[in-house]
């Protein structure tokens, strides 16, 4: 397996970063295994982490006392999970699960934080990329909204 | 235009509001279709509905078609009992003509239902596997328990076809993908160059699906969507499916993206 120096700038994520600035964001990050079924975070914990899945899958996950635990997204190979560390008050949104056995790249995300603050150019270079990751997830979810596979808007006359 | 008496040999229960009839013609004389047309399904008494041929076009056997049963009609279809006589006229419409992509990739893109209609181009890939690159099905549905065609996704994928599956919920238990159709599209790893992509499901999703295809450099003349309208006669007269200077029951169902690009954005067409 590569090391993260070697893996990062391949990265969809990273692309652009030149190499003194993936130097230091490999530097805030290690590798992770994770068991089917354990957590890389909990809804609420503290958000200093962030990952990127190298293999294996991530269930995003919500629970609520009718609907019980419900998996509205996965992450898979080369997919960015988590941007609450980079976003007030810094706490997880939702539930992370290794939904098999699972690798991911741990960015320290508290220490990234600390040096965009330091370098504003570096801030933006994240927020960037961080931005784009959220707008994607922010345009899957409201065209899910529309229930595309329900019976809204299916009726007899549609040769289905 | 007067239907033909077929009766129901065989019934399937995909998902809970799913079925598949199996139907044989009474006089003997089978229905030839090609993948992609669809048939007018009559209970008599009831009406008429447009559903698309979900068996093999090149295998002999009962006529199938895969059904949701959301209307009056359909309801009625979903009552029949074997041997009863259903009313079939048809097939009607374009076909996917997946010897388009002789040489080169096939992308399937199917959301929930759409798999039936997609099922003949499906099959008649399989049945000439060599004469295809890379072939992969992305399919997407609303739950884990609305997948039709389960069991033989996995036959599919047994003889030479990805199948990638996402939907949009799941439970705990559920270990698969979850997520938009479109997301899958990235990891499907075809080269776009020479790719013949099909499209069949709501249309939103067909929408999103050709634009992120075309995003990744497929050609919109090799992309092929299969329209959903309100066929009534099948045959062009009644323009019930009219769809701008379009008529869907002949025109299409399966149209080419690069004739509908602006179409499929349009408010009331």
């Amino acid at each position: 397996m590569r090391t993260i120096e070697q893996y990062l700038p391949d990265h969809p994520f990273f692309e652009g970063l030149d190499a003194p600035t993936l130097a230091l964001v490999a530097g805030c990050a290690t590798n992770v295994s994770l068991a089917a079924g354990e957590y890389l975070c909990r809804e609420g914990d503290p958000a200093d982490r962030f990952f990127v899945v190298r293999r294996g899958r991530v269930a995003i996950e919500v629970h609520g006392p009718a609907a019980g635990t419900l998996v509205i997204d996965t992450a898979d190979e080369g997919d960015v999970v988590g941007w609450s560390w980079l976003v007030p008050p810094y706490r997880s949104t939702f539930d992370a699960r290794a939904a098999e056995a699972t690798g991911v790249v741990a960015f320290d995300g508290a220490c990234l934080r600390g040096k965009c603050e330091e370098d504003s150019r570096l801030g933006y270079q994240l927020m960037q990329r961080v931005t784009q990751v959220m707008n994607g997830r922010l345009v899957a979810a409201q065209v899910r909204l529309l229930d595309l596979y329900g019976d809204t808007g299916t009726t007899d006359a549609a040769p289905r | 235009m007067v239907p033909r008496p077929f009766r129901l040999v065989g019934r399937r229960q995909d998902t809970a509001d799913t079925f598949t009839v199996l139907l044989e013609p009474n006089d003997g004389v089978p229905l030839a279709f090609a993948p992609g047309q669809f048939s007018m399904l009559s209970a008599f008494g009831v009406g008429e509905v447009p559903i698309s041929v979900s068996g093999d076009a090149y295998v002999a056997g009962p006529l199938q078609h895969t059904v949701r049963d959301v209307g009056a009609v359909t309801h009625a279809l979903a009552r029949a009992s074997v041997g009863d006589v259903l009313g079939v006229r048809g097939p009607y419409g374009t076909s996917w003509d997946v010897t388009d992509g002789h040489g080169g990739d096939v992308v399937l893109v199917a959301g929930g239902i759409g798999l039936a209609p997609l099922r003949p181009a499906v099959l008649e890939v399989l049945s000439h596997r060599e004469d295809f690159g890379r072939v992969v099905l992305l399919y997407g549905a609303r739950s884990p328990e609305e997948l039709l065609f389960a069991d033989e996704l996995k036959q599919w994928e047994e003889q030479g076809i990805d199948v990638l599956v996402t939907v949009d919920y799941g439970r705990e238990s559920w270990s698969g993908r979850v997520g938009l159709v479109t997301k899958l599209i990235p990891r499907a790893g075809f080269d776009p160059r020479s790719t013949l992509a099909l499209i069949c499901g709501p249309e939103v999703m067909m929408r999103y699906t050709a634009l992120a295809l075309v995003g990744r450099g497929v050609r919109s003349n090799h992309i092929r969507v299969s329209l959903e309208r309100n066929m009534r006669c099948g045959v062009g007269l009644c323009g019930h499916c009219q769809y701008r200077e379009l008529f869907v029951c002949v025109d299409g169902a399966v149209l080419p993206y690069a004739q509908v690009t602006g179409l499929l954005g349009l408010r009331e067409v």
